[in-house]
């Protein structure tokens, strides 16, 4: 188990360097320049030049990104050009509240997502299961800034009961939270369904039913709990349209959280911060990644023998 | 049909018929056979005659809500027919047990076979250390080597005779009454094959149990079996005892089959075989069901069902011309 663990963080870690090189190169192939957005048109060449030197802009990359990269792992993600505050300090007080927020979202997700896809299949065909599926889809089918947009006109402009911008109390995350939910429990609903009822199909459910088990104890104990080691595999792929999507939900609810920051600075090409913001993502989705992989070795027991080697 | 008073299972013009596209397939039709107790009965057939269904629908498995059952199940004089779903579930696995075809998909992969078997025990009521115990004395009955590390492995790390074993042991745990045995063995080796035999055989004599055995093998009937059905396209063609269905087949299936099968003593080029395929039949059409295969076909045998007929207490067959 352990060599498996040492061998997905090796992984990882070649991930996150990958990445950060690619922001790395397109953030420079990209026209335009930070220094001539923040100096403006009206400021001389040698003044730019002289700027450019200061932040390091005319050194080659490879040598930009050394240096970047050697502060980074430090904790030092450089100086935002524009606010001409360190990066991490502001970074520091955005990255829990995106966590709270996506976590929420799918902690809610998969605990409306995953009984209702449970219990379509298990009432397939019936009014239940084409209400449920149905109404998901819809919600799937509108883009999630207009079902947020949607939200807010309702609940917030026209009922006045639930505040939809800023971040002062819990009340503030429902209706992002409700937009996100509501925007990614389709999917999920549709891949539980379609997995328990490949489940249900098995052989060994026969055999639980055989053995005398009631309905209910076969459901949860036998096909749930195989059911959920690929739902787990399935959630954990869509963690990464998870945070995408927090990014405009963010912006739209004026969460002060990475989502907002990361949109504002690729807006001002302040790039520190960008390359900051894509390389904590990047660094979350793969620890999310990670963890979900030893989540199913846990659940699955015929994945954590492969784990130890294939010992027994 | 015999052993009236004396039998535990009966099956009375048992049909069943799956809804297919534009109609219903008649899978079962007008089955009756009687299971006695303490008695090994089986059911021979070639694939898609019915045999599985007819297992499937004595425990109320088949219930996708594609299928017709109709007439009666008697277990014990009780018709299950009438039961509710929460008293079949009281059923199953306390008064009749099953077991199927492929131990390995019939494990669930995820918990300890030792688990699978004791969730068996413990739904009736009985504590942990307790049902611990009997898992372990099921798992030394069935001949399972180191029983007490055995139930901790999961059932891939299990041989197949080793997960039929424990199939077994999840099925008599609760000492049923009747153990329906669906093709127990076709997935295994001849030698594992024989030992499973031998632990069923065992067993009714331990469990003092009923074995209602479906399978395609006449060599496992024989060594194995008091009395036969043997079926064609979902009817019972004919059934008897296993020494008057292999010394005194009247019925032309059943004569062909035993032509087919393989034997030391000829030493003929080729194995006779049966010409032709069974037919998809619809629930409305009369007639013999063999009709199309059959070498002494006449012509009510097309649109008129064959009659039964008996030979004695235990042997009868349903055919127009014999």
């Amino acid at each position: 188990m352990s060599s498996y663990i040492v061998k997905r963080l090796i992984q990882g870690f070649f991930l996150v360097f990958s990445v950060s090189v690619l922001v790395f190169a397109m953030l420079y192939i990209m026209p335009g320049d930070p220094i001539d957005q923040v100096m403006g048109w009206k400021v001389s060449q040698e003044k730019k030049d002289e700027m450019r030197r200061f932040y390091g802009f005319d050194r080659p990359l490879h040598e930009q990104y050394l240096s970047w990269a050697r502060k980074a792992i430090k904790g030092d993600m450089g100086v935002s050009v524009r606010t001409k505050l360190p990066v991490l300090d502001l970074m520091k007080a955005r990255i829990p509240i995106t966590l709270k927020f996506t976590g929420l979202t799918l902690l809610f997700d998969i605990l409306i997502a995953v009984p209702l896809g449970l219990l379509c299949a298990y009432w397939k065909d019936s009014l239940f299961d084409r209400l449920v599926v149905g109404v998901s889809l819809f919600f799937t089918a509108i883009p999630q800034f207009w079902t947020a947009v949607l939200l807010i006109l309702l609940f917030g402009v026209t009922l006045k009961v639930l505040p939809f911008n800023g971040y002062d109390t819990p009340l503030h995350l429902v209706l992002p939270v409700a937009a996100g939910v509501l925007g990614s429990f389709a999917s999920t609903i549709r891949m539980t369904k379609s997995e328990v009822l490949e489940v249900i199909r098995e052989k060994y459910v026969t055999t639980a039913y055989a053995k005398g088990l009631s309905k209910s104890a076969v459901l949860v104990r036998h096909v749930l709990r195989n059911a959920i080691i690929l739902i787990t595999v399935l959630i954990s792929l869509s963690i990464p349209w998870l945070i995408s999507g927090a990014v405009i939900l963010e912006h739209i609810f004026g969460i002060p959280g990475m989502g907002g920051l990361m949109v504002n600075s690729i807006i001002m090409q302040d790039f520190a911060v960008v390359q900051a913001c894509v390389l904590v993502i990047t660094v979350l989705t793969v620890v999310f990644n990670i963890l979900c992989d030893l989540l199913i070795g846990l659940l699955d027991p015929r994945i954590s023998l492969s784990l130890r080697g294939g010992e027994r | 049909m015999g052993l009236d008073s004396g039998e535990l299972l009966k099956l009375d013009g048992l049909s069943v018929e799956y809804r297919v596209r534009g109609g219903w397939l008649s899978a079962v039709k007008n089955v009756t056979l009687g299971v006695g107790s303490g008695e090994i009965f089986a059911v021979v057939g070639e694939s898609g005659c019915g045999k599985s269904t007819i297992a499937h629908s004595i425990m109320r498995l088949n219930t996708d809500g594609n299928e017709r059952v109709s007439g009666g199940i008697y277990f014990e004089g009780e018709n299950l027919g009438d039961y509710s779903d929460r008293q079949m579930t009281a059923v199953r696995g306390k008064k009749i047990g099953m077991i199927f075809q492929n131990p390995l998909d019939s494990l669930n992969p995820v918990y300890r076979s030792g688990y699978q078997v004791a969730e068996a025990i413990y739904l009736d009521g009985k504590g942990r250390d307790e049902v611990w115990r009997e898992v372990i004395e099921l798992y030394r009955k069935m001949k399972m080597p180191d029983p007490a590390k055995r139930v901790r492995s999961f059932p891939h790390e299990l041989s197949g005779g080793m997960r039929q074993r424990v199939m077994i042991a999840m099925m008599l745990a609760r000492n049923p009454k009747l153990l329906i045995a669906d093709e127990p063995t076709t997935a295994l080796d001849v030698t594992i094959e024989a030992q499973i035999l031998e632990i069923m055989n065992q067993l009714r004599a331990d469990f003092d149990a009923s074995i209602l055995l479906i399978t395609h093998n006449f060599g496992l009937v024989a060594e194995i079996a008091d009395r036969v059905a043997v079926m064609y396209a979902g009817e019972v063609a004919e059934q008897g005892s296993v020494f008057e269905i292999f010394q005194r087949p009247r019925h032309p299936y059943t004569e062909l089959l035993m032509k087919a099968l393989p034997r030391r003593s000829k030493r003929e080029g080729r194995l006779q075989t049966i010409d032709g395929t069974v037919p998809r039949l619809t629930s409305t059409e009369p007639g013999c069901r063999f009709y199309n295969r059959c070498p002494c076909a006449g012509g009510r045998c097309r649109n008129q069902d064959p009659p039964v007929r008996r030979l004695s207490d235990t042997h009868s067959y349903a055919c127009h011309n014999r």
